[in-house]
């Protein structure tokens, strides 16, 4: 009702809007500014030369045209080869990853190490995050020589820091009052981790493995291609030779085990939930 | 049996929580710490069992000094001080009996608590204390399964499993509804009772407190300011451990208390 007479009294209705997310307006519209300018320059430094747009494009449709045919039969072993390659590097480095992750992911959470060890675990992670898996698997290729071995190490590490990163942040999200309650019957420090961590953060920990399941696959065929082994160095040494019938038909291959692999890992992760 | 003298907790926030707190509690004698938030009520249980570490001042359960224990010494003085908790602090993911068995662990090897092959002795005390507690056949519940009564039940029954001297129970009652807060309390006195335990119990409800605590202790600003029996526990009391308030609403409810209590004492005198 009293909102009703101060309508009806004739005071002008009052607005509303959001309040910018940069108050001073000077501020707000240089920035706008600033940033159509540079979009402008950004723009007009790119050189297209349109010859080579064209000769690429021929080049693409060859590809294409292998695309439709592919020849899975001339270079089978290989293929074969190179994907068996590159599963067993998949799941060794998944279940080692896994492994070496959860001792380093307890380290790496504020509320169960000490200082120090928290800042180890937290480097080591942060190393293993920053450096691309590609750039890592070019050191190990030439520390341990072509082949699937440093595929698996590189991915091994890749693991640990994804693991451990993702795996820390939950477990410094369980609640403090379960960590307390089991301290206080006098349990030692792996039974506090067995009984008030591991059983509230294992849903996680095995939805986590399955992701990296699929990631890691993915990764092998990328990683294939500086030499790390795998079906990466297959479909590598295909595209060497134009000949891109073979390599469309290992894009095939790869194509339908990662979409079975991450629908069967999906399927599994919502049963676990 | 359970002695603190010049108790002393001082957080790295500078904020002192405990200023040299004093007290004594025989054995079998089941004492409620009553006092406004922030008192430092949690905070002194806490440093019984030392989940929180006081600055200064002593510690002595049975006459072992608990302050001056190693890690190892102390999980084993843990394994005699029972903890009960007022979001009951059940581990959700497991079920009731495992939460059980956990009052066991520091009893149990950690390979034997991993593959959860407890003591039979262990198993046969965790059935009992189930039925004991009302929750007989729920053992494999899964603890988030439970309504909240259930679930301090749980509670209790775990701290149980320790076979402790001493039980430090955190606000039992505050997350649960008036009828099971007194059920609750029951069953935790009637426990105290038939095994002749002692307890610290920190709660909010002052009326709840003198109907079923006999001695009250009265915390406020981290200084024990009122150490009598419930009976004495009046507006002046209130009072100096709350501030000025008015009381008479409270102070009623518990003479009124008072004098059911006693009709029902001649009632079963009359009868026998």
């Amino acid at each position: 009702m009293i909102s009703g007479t101060q309508a009806d009294s004739g005071t002008s209705l009052r607005t509303w809007a959001p309040p910018p997310f940069i108050s001073n307006a000077g501020t707000r519209w240089a920035l706008y500014l600033g940033a159509l300018v540079y979009l402008v320059l950004a723009i007009g430094s790119v050189e297209v030369n349109w010859a080579r747009m064209v000769l690429g494009l021929e080049r693409g449709w060859a590809f294409v045209e292998g695309f439709l045919y592919p020849d899975f039969s001339s270079r089978w072993g290989d293929i074969a080869q190179g994907f068996q390659e590159s599963l067993t590097m998949t799941v060794t480095s998944t279940a080692l990853g896994v492994f070496l992750s959860i001792p380093v992911a307890v380290g790496a959470s504020r509320n169960l190490a000490p200082t120090w060890i928290y800042l180890v675990c937290r480097a080591f992670i942060a190393t293993s995050r920053t450096l691309n898996e590609i750039i890592v698997a070019i050191f190990l290729v030439a520390m341990f020589g072509f082949g699937p071995f440093a595929g698996f190490l590189t991915l091994t590490f890749a693991t640990i820091g994804f693991m451990a990163k993702l795996m820390a942040e939950d477990i410094e999200e369980i609640q403090a009052s379960q960590l307390e309650a089991l301290r206080a019957t006098g349990a030692g420090y792996l039974q506090v981790l067995d009984f008030a961590v591991l059983s509230q953060v294992m849903p996680r920990l095995l939805g986590l493995s399955l992701y990296r399941l699929d990631i890691n696959f993915r990764e092998s065929a990328v990683i294939g291609i500086v030499g790390a082994g795998g079906i990466g160095a297959t479909l590598n040494t295909a595209m060497d030779r134009y000949e891109f019938d073979s390599a469309a038909a290992i894009l095939w291959v790869i194509i339908v085990i990662v979409m079975f692999a991450e629908y069967s890992s999906g399927r599994l992760r919502k049963y676990i939930q | 049996m359970l002695v603190l003298q010049q108790l002393e907790k001082r957080y790295p926030t500078g904020d002192l929580a405990l200023k040299g707190v004093s007290l004594t509690v025989g054995s079998g004698e089941v004492l409620g710490l009553i006092g406004p938030s922030g008192a430092g009520k949690s905070t002194l249980i806490r440093c019984v069992n030392r989940l929180v570490q006081p600055s200064a001042g002593r510690i002595e359960l049975d006459g072992q000094d608990l302050g001056a224990l190693g890690s190892s010494g102390l999980r084993q003085a843990r394994r005699h001080i029972g903890m009960i908790f007022q979001e009951y602090a059940l581990v959700e993911r497991l079920s009731v009996m495992e939460n059980l068995l956990s009052g066991r662990l520091g009893y149990t090897g950690f390979w034997a608590s991993w593959f959860r092959r407890f003591e039979a002795q262990d198993i046969q005390q965790a059935y009992a204390l189930l039925e004991r507690v009302g929750l007989g056949g729920m053992e494999n519940k899964r603890a988030d399964a439970l309504s909240g009564g259930q679930r301090q039940r749980v509670g209790i029954a775990r701290a149980l499993m320790q076979s402790p001297k001493l039980l430090l129970v955190d606000e039992p009652t505050a997350s649960l509804d008036p009828k099971t807060s007194r059920q609750i309390m029951r069953l935790i006195l009637e426990l105290c009772q038939e095994r002749g335990l002692a307890a610290i119990v920190n709660i909010h409800d002052v009326v709840l407190a003198t109907e079923f605590l006999p001695r009250i202790v009265g915390l406020r600003a981290g200084s024990v300011v009122f150490d009598g029996p419930a009976s004495q526990v009046d507006r002046d009391v209130l009072t100096r451990i709350y501030g000025d308030e008015d009381w008479t609403a409270i102070t009623q409810r518990m003479q009124a208390q008072g004098r059911t209590d006693s009709r029902e004492h001649d009632l079963a005198l009359s009868a026998e």
